[in-house]
């Protein structure tokens, strides 16, 4: 028989233990141990991003990752996006600019589009659309998400 | 899911033999972005899950000029296209590496779960056969050496024998005035499994004119990915010209035994096999020639 394992992690910058089972997927830790409900099931088999955290910087789905696989990372999820108090850039032009409906596909695409933003500050809009293809979004039609990354991205420059 | 135990062997020669203690119920994991969702479905099943991830040898990722690539089995797809290195040498691998799946994928997939995955639409396979990579392999009984070509042996199945695991592919050392382009058609834009997939190598003479020898290799048209052994052939010492691209596409045609299913018919599939194998070849030829001028 199985036992459970202790995994000791940093989510949002914050050294984390817990205890999972070997088959547990680190999108169920995250919710049900961890009561970080930001990353959303969708389909639990790597198709709609909505379920995204960056694994040591890298954007994963978290449903096909094993909660164990996460022994020494470093998660970010959306709730480890917004600083201080301040909501990111990107979380704001989200809002501004309309980029939801339903909500249920936004955290998957606040942490992508974040990693697309660390690693290329400028991106042209074929790259967003390009990198941001493993998300999917029933509600918007993805012009208004598009704008908004390409708005954040505006922002994030005009300050720095 | 249903419940497993999970190890993460940190040598090749615990892997081997935790393999061999386990006997027909361990199952290695990559980047997990097939065997989890094959759990899930309950399509396979496993006692207990080997995460190779942490085998230094598997996680391998050394372009030389002289030696060639040596690619770790597990390492994942956005490293392998985020080296330039690797970009320049072996295109037809990072052309490949870069639609599997979208970033989240790429961030965990491996072309060696790619590659014993088997799918016949894998994206990487016909890159590797193109570009001649052979398959180490690490079992009880020591290494053996598997050329990519061979290493698919029907939907879902490889060559790997009880207890044997994947250490890495080798890519030959790019020869001059060579290069290779992957690409595959599908009817969005990104996301979505190749309707047919074709990767061709070639290498081209002192003047840039002429093909020295060629490789074309098929994905999505048999129960695995094929080498097309005719085109490829017929196209050694041809001029470098469309319509040298047109009739290697027409022979390359002919390697090709597709089934009809939802993402197209048979016929479909035989003209896309065209289509592609005379746009790969050209690309391959670009590429090529744009090298020796920046070299
Ligand atoms: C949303 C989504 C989109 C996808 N899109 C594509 C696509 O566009 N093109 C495409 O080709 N594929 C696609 N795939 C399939 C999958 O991502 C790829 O096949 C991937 O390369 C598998 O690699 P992995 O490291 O995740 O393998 P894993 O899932 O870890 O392993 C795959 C199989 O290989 C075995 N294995 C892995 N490593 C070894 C080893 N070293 N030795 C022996 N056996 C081993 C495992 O036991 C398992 O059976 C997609 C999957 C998803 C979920
Ligand atoms: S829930 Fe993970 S990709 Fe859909
Ligand atoms: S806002 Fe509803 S799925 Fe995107």
């Amino acid at each position: 028989m199985t036992k459970k394992v202790q995994v000791s992690a940093t989510v949002n910058g914050e050294t984390v233990d817990f205890l999972c089972e070997p088959w547990q997927s680190l999108l169920d830790v995250l919710r049900e141990e961890l009561h970080l409900t930001g990353a959303k099931e969708g389909c639990n088999n790597g198709n709609c991003g909505a379920c995204s955290v960056l694994l040591d910087g890298a954007p994963v789905n978290s449903c096909l990752v094993l909660a164990v696989e996460a022994e020494g990372a470093e998660i970010t999820t959306v709730e480890g996006i917004a600083q201080n108090g301040q909501l990111h850039p990107l979380q704001q032009c989200f809002l501004e600019g309309a980029a939801l409906q339903c909500g249920i596909c936004t955290p998957g695409f606040l942490v992508t589009a974040k990693a697309l933003l660390d690693q290329n500050p400028n991106p042209t809009e074929e790259q967003i659309r390009f990198e941001l293809a493993g998300n999917l979004c029933r509600c918007t039609g993805y012009d208004k998400i598009i704008k908004a990354v390409l708005a954040a991205a505006k922002n994030l420059q005009e300050a720095n | 899911m249903k419940p497993f135990d999970y190890t993460a062997p940190s040598t090749i020669a615990d892997a081997v033999s935790l393999l061999s203690q386990h006997n027909g119920e361990a199952r290695v994991l990559a980047g997990g972005t097939d065997i989890l969702v094959q759990l899930r479905e309950g399509l396979r099943e496993a006692g207990i899950v080997i995460d190779v991830k942490k085998i230094a040898e598997l996680r391998a990722l050394d372009c030389c000029s002289t030696s060639g690539l040596t690619l770790g089995a597990s390492t994942p797809c956005a490293e392998i296209y985020g080296n330039a290195d690797v970009c320049t040498a072996y295109p037809a691998l990072t052309d490949a590496a870069r639609i599997i799946g979208g970033w989240q994928i790429q961030s965990r997939a491996s072309i060696g779960g790619n590659l014993c995955n088997a799918s016949p639409a894998a994206d990487s396979i016909p890159a590797l056969i193109a570009l001649n990579a052979v398959a180490l392999v690490a079992g009880p009984n020591g290494q053996r050496e598997i050329p990519v070509a061979d290493f698919c042996t029907a939907p879902g199945r490889n060559a790997l024998a009880a207890g044997e695991l994947l250490v890495c592919l080798q890519f030959p050392a790019p020869s001059a005035k060579s290069s290779s382009a992957y690409q595959r058609f599908i009817p969005r834009n990104e996301m979505d499994i190749a309707v047919v997939g074709v990767g061709s190598w070639l290498q081209l003479d002192e003047s840039g004119q002429t093909i020295l020898s060629a490789r074309v290799a098929l994905g999505a048209v048999a129960p695995t990915p094929v080498f097309a052994a005719e085109a490829s052939d017929w196209l050694a010492g041809k001029p470098a010209t469309e319509d040298t691209y047109r009739q290697a596409g027409e022979l390359a045609r002919k390697s090709a035994s597709p089934i009809s299913d939802m993402r197209g018919t048979a016929e479909y599939r035989v003209h896309l096999v065209g289509v592609l194998t005379q746009r790969t070849l050209a690309k391959a030829v670009q590429r090529a020639v744009a090298q020796r001028a920046a070299g």
